[in-house]
């Protein structure tokens, strides 16, 4: 039993947050949002350093590590806020490279792994004749969509066969689309294993958006002063600080747990992730939400960094199945329903 | 990051899940005196097959158990419904501050007896005006001839009325700052100055005692750590005692789930939306707690201490508890407020978890001033 990374993934998650924390400062990171824009100097840097196929094959161009090291990347992602095309891309290269064919890998999981031809993938809702998507991050750059359907196999499609309405949310730091597709060409592989690291992946982002709100919410605390002292004395905001940590971190203890599920015990991995997602969802917002109360009045400013953090949380939290969604996922595959054993 | 048990905490295990197959005493007698008899003899046992004071270094008679092993001992036990080991403080707090503090002549009379349940400990912390700021506690011990004359009163003492030991924490020196007026005593509970009054509880149940202390003796001997030390002492007992409990916890916040996953189906409420939502988020507490004490193992194993993280677990178990109970009540609708019923008694007991052995306001303060380094009140 070791419930920590190996000295090689504490390199990554080291190396990840240094290069973050320089490329995305907060002026850079503020100038990119309010432009609606991605920062492709540095998407195109990741690429070189391999991050987006970390964890597709390598006979696919990847590097063939796992969904720990993908998460790991995740959480930087999210603690930094980076404004960058990776999740949208990284959830398609999960689901080709469990359920895609070999001729299917050989197709598209190259352009995934080398961040060149990018995925994203199409969750479809059952309004419209189920047939529509209506939160797809990236799907205006990406060149492959995979379409999950209400019901049956995954399939995909070229960027170019499907309806894509991009789509103005809160969430200036990342771009989403409607999409509207039919058809295409399924995946008949077991889609599970992908498809579920997705929700675990946006779990790691919402972790780390936590753990950023979570210190600046104590940074502030720890420096304003109000009725002659610091308000990180009083209670009222030191116990909601508290709160933020428990919350922050059972985010992560579920989301390690789910990712090491994908990697090593992949019959865990539905619970594990729905567990992880419906946890980190209603973490994200609530830590987010309550950094800005222990913010008061310059938290509630655009001028304040917040409020960027706080969106991308509220988004992340519908994205791949809502914490509703993935409770109700919980309770039946913990056997709620069970029907009696019969006598 | 591996989370399946090496080979060697596996064979623990399996080795110990064996052994409480072929030793369990089932069911507990319903009367106190008898069932109390009964987790004796269950201790003696354990004791027997060296599981008793897991974490103790084997030159004191213990197992010298990892972390992780002792985590083991808590699920499996739980996982068995075997009862916890009679001497439950003395095994979690008295034996460690005797090993960490005390001296040789001490370790040598006081440890045995322990592991074999021959002398039951008892806890003498908490004063009826000492809650949470306990070292404001008041209890004085004057030295007079060579030994202690201690008066006060303690109150949420366990096993008072059968101990024979108390970790009593007194004030010999009220002229400092009430950290470093504190000592920490062994004072024998077979003495007339000393009086056992028992408690009741919202359950209706004496779990707890009061101790009326007056002019109680104490020698000289009897003091570990050194006069004045006593709140370092006590405070190294506490991180012991959350640091372990957090899995054993889990197990069994699992184990009474499945439980309630029964009755709402009897009850016929298992599709019923907001009863499946309430479920499906105790199950993610229960799975929190329990990776978040699996993952805090690793980290104290790492560094070597139990740090203040080890506040994390006590308090998520403590509400995980209550509104798990909560639900079962909810559930069980106009049937609820019935006495006759487990459901009822672990209801109103579960108030108690965010009180006993620190109240959620005293972690949440530690949280904030020692991992999150945020200024203090006081």
């Amino acid at each position: 039993m070791n419930f920590d990374f190996s000295d090689d993934q504490h390199a990554i998650k080291r190396t990840a947050s240094e290069l973050l924390a320089e490329r995305f400062k907060p002026e850079k990171l503020r100038e990119l949002a309010e432009g609606g824009r991605y920062d492709d100097e540095v998407w195109k840097e990741l690429c070189e350093l391999g991050w987006p196929g970390i964890f597709v094959e390598e006979a696919y161009g990847g590097q063939g590590l796992g969904v720990v090291e993908l998460i790991i990347l995740m959480e930087e992602l999210g603690y930094a806020l980076a404004p960058l095309p990776f999740l949208s891309n990284a959830a398609a290269g999960l689901v080709l490279q469990a359920a895609g064919s070999e001729e299917q890998k050989e197709r598209w999981l190259p352009g995934i792994a080398s961040g060149e031809a990018r995925g994203t993938v199409a969750v479809m809702r059952e309004r419209d004749g189920g047939n529509e998507a209506p939160l797809v991050p990236d799907a205006d750059s990406a060149q492959v969509i995979v379409v999950l359907p209400c019901e049956g196999p995954p399939a995909v499609i070229e960027a170019s066969e499907a309806e894509i309405e991009p789509l103005e949310t809160i969430d200036a730091t990342r771009r989403y689309a409607r999409v509207r597709a039919e058809g295409g060409d399924a995946l008949e592989g077991d889609a599970a294993p992908g498809q579920f690291a997705m929700p675990v992946a946006v779990a790691a982002e919402l972790t780390g958006v936590a753990q950023r709100a979570l210190e600046m919410a104590v940074d502030y605390a720890r420096e304003r002063e109000q009725f002659g002292r610091k308000i990180g004395a009083y209670q009222a905001v030191s116990h909601r600080c508290a709160q933020m940590m428990l919350e922050t971190e059972s985010a992560r203890s579920t989301t390690y747990y789910a990712a090491w599920t994908a990697d090593a015990e992949p019959e865990s991995l539905p619970l594990a992730a729905s567990m992880a997602k419906a946890y980190a969802s209603d973490t994200g917002w609530r830590v987010t939400a309550s950094a800005l109360q222990v913010l008061g009045g310059i938290g509630f400013t655009w001028e304040h960094d917040l409020h960027f953090f706080l969106k991308r949380a509220r988004v992340d939290g519908t994205l791949y199945g809502t914490a509703r969604e993935h409770r109700d996922a919980v309770a039946r595959l913990a056997g709620l329903s069970r029907e009696p054993a019969p006598a | 990051m591996d989370l399946t048990l090496s080979p060697t905490e596996q064979s623990f295990r399996d080795e110990l899940r064996a052994w409480i197959e072929e030793n369990h005493p089932g069911e507990e007698p319903k009367d106190d005196d008898e069932a109390f008899e009964f987790r004796r003899d269950w201790q003696r046992k354990l004791h027997e097959a060296g599981y008793a004071g897991l974490s103790w270094p084997e030159e004191y008679g213990g197992r010298g158990a990892t972390l992780i092993e002792q985590a083991i001992f808590g699920e499996e036990l739980t996982r068995a419904k075997a009862p916890s080991p009679v001497n439950v403080l003395g095994l979690a707090m008295g034996g460690p501050v005797v090993i960490a503090h005390g001296t040789e002549e001490q370790k040598e009379r006081y440890l045995e007896p322990i592991l074999s349940a021959e002398e039951i400990w008892c806890q003498g912390f908490s004063e009826p005006e000492s809650g949470s700021d306990l070292a404001s506690l008041k209890t004085k011990a004057v030295k007079s001839n060579g030994e202690w004359v201690v008066t006060g009163q303690k109150v949420w003492t366990s096993f008072a009325h059968k101990a024979k030991w108390c970790m009593l924490v007194a004030r010999t020196d009220p002229a400092v700052p009430k950290h470093q007026g504190l000592t920490y005593f062994l004072m024998d509970m077979e003495q007339d100055a000393v009086q056992v009054r028992p408690l009741q509880q919202i359950t209706g149940d004496p779990e707890f005692n009061e101790l009326f202390i007056e002019e109680a003796r104490i020698p000289d001997e009897n003091v570990v750590g050194g006069v004045g030390n006593g709140w370092t002492v006590a405070i190294t007992t506490l991180m012991h005692e959350r640091a372990g409990l957090g899995a054993g916890a889990a197990a069994s916040v699992r184990i009474a789930l499945g439980q309630l996953m029964e009755l709402a189906r009897e009850r016929g409420v298992a599709d019923d939306p907001v009863i499946r939502q309430r479920i499906g988020q105790l199950y993610i507490e229960a799975e929190a707690l329990r990776l978040n004490s699996w993952r805090g193992l690793t980290q104290i194993m790492k560094k070597g201490q139990p740090g203040p993280e080890g506040s994390l677990p006590k308090w998520q178990w403590a509400e995980t508890n209550q509104a798990l109970t909560e639900l079962a009540m909810d559930i069980r609708g106009e049937e609820g407020p019935a006495s006759d019923s487990e459901w009822t008694y672990r209801f109103l007991r579960a108030r108690g978890n965010s009180i006993e052995g620190g109240t959620t306001e005293v972690l949440k303060n530690i949280i904030a001033e020692r991992v999150l380094g945020l200024p203090k009140l006081r």
